[in-house]
């Protein structure tokens, strides 16, 4: 059981973190004809809109309400207004998220009360769906404000159950956390699909941002679930969440229209694969179809291949709190040690991660405690890359943003397939770490008598000054 | 020290800005920052802006006192290459909580910054004000103040809340602090008589180091450059140079027109994109050394240093000409760049079928008239719809811009090149020129395009299919048909409006604008703004007169 420590410093360096409101419109993009709205001045849309871009490469969907000093002394309404006149006649959303920030947080800006008068005032807005959701830049993190979101649209938008009364058994809604790729929704979709379900994903990152080329040109999300079909889930058979942070949303979905819900924690590695086959098997009343018990063949021999490989390694990873727990779970099953954790966020599967102590901190904190404890194996988001550069330890990309490498939005780590690329993909970089940087040469089995207290680290004298990054 | 309001006032007086100039008293007291559109408005703030023009300092700490947003969504996002010190590749910021905001953060930026003199001893801090702190009141000034006196070195506050303005404020509001707090504060080790500063040159992939050689070897020296791979030691020194060069931005004209008005520095504003600029740059900065007191002979090696590599550029380039022959561009970036890459995209054989003023002054403007003549294309303002139709109707063949807008060119499956601050290749001086031709025609070559143009074969097929069965035919020879076909022709593709309902729409309310067309139908009126007023036109003026 891991214990969580919280910093003491002021100064965060080199932050994992990134804020709140980013997480809560990132839940929006995953919603067809969308425009996601962050109440604030213009860098706090700017910031994440590159960031999005950077790590998806397609166009991003983002708009701001711009305040201004002016704005900001006497209060939002009037730019929220305009934002969302200007919004609605120039792109004709199906929905707008709308998303606080800390400079309308902090100036103490009543949304909800603005979206009525606005609402009143504007007659064509009547039947324009405008969620709003509160994500202060100076609490929580991205995966925060993800959860905040998806929560909110259920809370909005779910129909309850009495509206044209039939439920659907082989109608399925699924919540994934923010911790899943478009390439994970993808594969989930298939799965579900292939045991005769039919699958609702509230959000649906799919098909907004899995990086296809549509035929025409529009200024609001191009894929995604539709408002309709959201309305909707409320008649399914079962609402299965992924992730521990969308139990919320899934206790609500419950509350507002009776569908019962079964949350999986994990969906990467043999065992959490096998329990999430099973239900599926369950709920669909099919035996598992043979693809998949192909593919667990496939699984269980990659495992044997490359344990050689990931056992005793001695992993630093930073991420966010499901996304850690994930794959560091994924990891120590495969005989990983996890010698350095650090999250963003409090969470309830934080205890619960194979270490003995997990950090909320920064990248920082993740190099110091990776030097401390000889990792030889670091795996965070793409601002990892320095911190790897300097320990010369192998670099594994997780978790948003992956700025500097091609395919973000297909990278898969969840089911059998899934877990099967992933384990080649980290023992692989530990064998070229190996060929590249730890070849033998003479003076290797010589100690120099000056070397600093890090024995642990002998294997690396004599080594190429390369690094991995 | 003035308030954060008297500085921008200061800076909106600009007398070096000639727009600003040709202002009324009023005017000018208005500034110049259009206010921002809520709910179309794209860019970055004035936060983003100051800590854009600082952050190449290399050896310098940059601290953002705000909460995570600022700089955790933001940090690494700049390729500035340093010859030294890597400390501005980490970030520092005091990621305020809920705490903070009600008890304030002057304490905890306190604490940030003893943390960081005492983990890295840099020569100093730079701290960067957001709009969070500056909300609830924090003095970052004081306490900069106090922590430079307690720790012995300069600790500097960057007034940059974002809510006061734009980008292009924040860069020269970076500007004023450095005024303030840096420039003029040391002395260099020496001087020579061929001590030059360049100014809003930020060494973006290591461009500087290409025109440096040159430099070089005239023997001038580049005494500091604000801010690419800036160390703060030079640029606190960097009042004691010569002459001045104003690169291509009109970011920083604020710190080049007082450092010409307290220590005397003549400046101009040039460029290195480009043969002819780079060369126009290096003569203007010989001349202004032998005007403050350089040896004559400059001014002869310098020409003959401009012949040598202006004949090797033209060389290399050459053989691209014919190669782009017929090929078309559009031009999509900040003002600052804007006539320099005309002028080194004409000099590649390229023809420009448009390009983007929104950032360029009215000096920019007329540059442009001057190399693209008096009916050149300036586009004002380009929504990314429109640059998707333009590309997709085969009317450019390739677009340059910066890297938020690429997806609008290769969606429509047409090269595109990044021209802007993300771009991982060097374009500066006369190497930069080649290497700039050298990667539109990869790009323009490429045999993939042809490809990824080309539709799924099975579609090819379906269309042949329906075509063999539509009842074309059947169409033109009954009226009824014809017009119910006609009708239906889809006007506005975005929200699927036919041309019916338009017409329904005109008749019935005797519209006469596309402003009232978008009130009464479901019409968006962007890309399809001209064929609405099409239609418009060509309404039977029967049917108007009806309609009153």
């Amino acid at each position: 059981m891991a214990l969580t420590t919280v910093p003491t410093k002021a100064c965060a360096v080199n932050p994992l973190k990134m804020s709140q409101p980013i997480g809560g419109a990132f839940a929006f993009m995953g919603l067809r004809g969308a425009m996601p709205l962050l109440h604030g001045s213009q860098g706090c849309t700017s910031f994440g809109l590159t960031l999005f871009v950077r790590h998806f490469k397609e166009v991003v969907p983002l708009q701001t309400t711009a305040m201004s000093e002016v704005a900001t002394v006497l209060g939002g309404y009037e730019n929220l207004e305009q934002a969302i006149l200007n919004i609605y006649n120039r792109a004709k959303p199906k929905i707008v998220g709308i998303c606080s920030t800390g400079i309308t947080e902090t100036n103490g800006d009543d949304v909800d009360a603005y979206l009525k008068l606005i609402r009143n005032k504007h007659r064509q807005l009547a039947k324009l769906p405008l969620v709003y959701v509160s994500t202060p830049d100076f609490k929580g993190a991205f995966q925060d404000g993800w959860e905040k979101a998806v929560t909110r649209i259920v809370e909005l938008l779910v129909e309850g159950p009495n509206v044209n009364g039939l439920r659907d058994s082989s109608r399925v809604n699924v919540l994934p956390g923010c911790h899943l790729t478009p390439g994970d929704l993808d594969e989930l979709r298939a799965i579900l699909e292939d045991c005769g379900l039919r699958p609702s994903f509230l959000p649906d990152l799919a098909a907004s941002l899995d990086g296809h080329i549509p035929d025409e040109f529009t200024s609001t999300t191009i894929g995604g679930i539709g408002v309709d079909e959201i309305a909707s889930m409320g008649r399914a058979g079962w609402t299965i969440a992924i992730g521990a942070q969308m139990r919320r949303a899934a206790e609500v979905m419950q509350a507002k229209s009776g569908v019962p819900f079964r949350l999986f924690e994990r969906l990467c590695g043999l065992g959490p694969c096998d329990e999430f086959m099973t239900f599926v098997s369950e709920i669909s009343g099919r035996p598992v179809p043979p693809k998949y018990r192909r593919q667990r063949g496939q699984l269980t021999d990659a495992m044997l291949d490359a344990h050689f490989h990931i056992g005793g390694r001695r992993l630093a990873i930073a991420a966010e709190p499901d996304l850690l727990y994930d794959l560091s779970s994924m990891l120590h099953e495969m005989g990983a040690q996890v010698r350095a954790a650090v999250t963003t966020t409090q969470s309830a599967v934080i205890e619960r991660i194979k270490t003995n102590e997990v950090l909320i901190g920064d990248l920082e904190d993740l190099e110091e405690l990776a030097r401390t404890e000889n990792c030889d194996l670091l795996i965070t988001h793409s601002h990892g890359r320095q911190a790897a550069a300097r320990l010369k330890i192998p670099f594994y990309r997780a978790g948003f943003p992956m700025f500097d490498r091609l395919g973000a939005g297909h990278q898969l780590s969840i089911g059998y397939r899934g877990t099967r690329d992933l384990i080649f993909d980290i023992a692989n970089l530990g064998i070229a770490d190996r060929e590249e940087n730890h070849q033998p040469t003479p003076d290797r089995w010589r100690a120099p008598v000056a070397l600093p207290s890090r024995s642990g680290h002998l294997s690396s004298i004599g080594a190429a000054e390369r690094s991995t990054a | 020290m003035s308030s954060l309001s008297a500085t921008v006032q200061n800076i909106f007086n600009e007398p070096g800005c000639a727009k600003n100039g040709s202002k009324s008293e009023a005017e000018r007291k208005k500034g110049c920052t259009k206010l921002l559109q809520p709910g179309s408005a794209a860019g970055g703030c004035a936060f983003d802006g100051a800590k854009i023009a600082l952050q190449p300092f290399t050896d310098v700490a940059h601290l953002v006192h705000g909460p995570i947003a600022c700089e955790g969504n933001s940090w690494d996002n700049r390729g500035a290459a340093s010859s030294g010190s890597n400390l501005w590749r980490t970030a520092f910021t005091t990621d305020m909580n809920e705490t903070d905001i009600v008890f304030g953060g002057e304490r905890r930026l306190w604490k940030a910054i003893k943390e960081i003199v005492d983990k890295h001893d840099p020569p100093a801090i730079f701290v960067y004000q957001t709009c969070v702190p500056a909300m609830i009141g924090d003095d970052v000034n004081a306490v900069c103040k106090a922590a430079s006196q307690r720790f012995g070195k300069p600790v500097i506050p960057i007034n940059s809340p974002g809510f006061v303005g734009s980008k292009n404020l924040g860069n020269k509001l970076a500007g004023e602090a450095l005024l303030e707090h840096v420039i003029g504060t040391r002395e260099p080790d020496c001087t020579t008589p061929y001590d030059i500063n360049l100014i809003g040159e930020y060494n973006l992939s290591g461009e500087l180091w290409q025109v440096k050689p040159s430099l070089d070897e005239l023997g001038i020296r580049i005494l500091s450059c604000i801010s690419g791979d800036a160390k703060y030691r030079e640029v606190a020194s960097s009042h004691r140079a010569r002459a001045a060069m104003l690169v291509c931005s009109k970011g920083m004209i604020n710190v080049a027109r007082k450092m010409e008005e307290r220590y005397g520095i003549p400046f101009f504003e040039g460029s290195f994109y480009g043969v002819q600029d780079s060369s126009d740059s290096l003569r203007q900065i010989a001349r202004l050394l032998v005007e403050r007191g350089a040896p004559q002979d400059l001014l002869g090696r310098t020409d003959a240093v401009i012949a040598r590599e202006e004949a090797r550029a033209w060389a290399a380039i050459k053989p691209y000409k014919s190669r782009f022959k017929g090929k078309k561009a559009l031009l999509i970036t900040g003002g600052v760049k804007s006539w320099s890459v005309v002028a080194a995209l004409q000099e590649a054989g390229l023809e420009l079928v448009g390009t983007s003023v929104k950032k360029s002054t009215r000096e920019d403007k007329e540059r442009i008239k001057e190399l693209m003549g008096q009916d050149a294309h300036m586009i004002e303002d380009m929504s990314p719809r429109e640059m998707y139709e333009m590309l997709k109707g085969a009317k450019a063949d390739i677009m340059l811009s910066g890297g938020k807008s690429q997806f609008v060119a290769l969606k429509a499956a047409t090269p595109w090149l990044d021209i802007n601050q993300e771009r991982c290749h060097a374009y500066m001086g006369y190497v930069g020129m080649i290497k700039l031709v050298e990667e539109i025609d990869k790009s323009l070559s490429n045999p993939m395009w042809e490809q990824v143009r080309r539709p799924a074969p099975w579609e090819a097929l379906a269309r042949a299919k329906l075509h063999m069965q539509s009842p074309a035919a059947e169409i033109t020879c009954e009226p009824a048909l014809a017009e119910t076909a006609r009708r239906a022709r889809k006007i506005c593709h975005c929200n699927t409006v036919d041309l019916g309902t338009i017409e329904d729409a005109i008749y019935a309310h005797g519209l006469r604008s596309v402003e009232e067309v978008k009130e009464h139908t479901d019409a968006v009126g962007g890309c399809c703004k001209r064929r609405i007023e099409d239609i418009l036109v060509s309404s039977p003026s029967a049917m108007l007169q009806a309609a009153e």
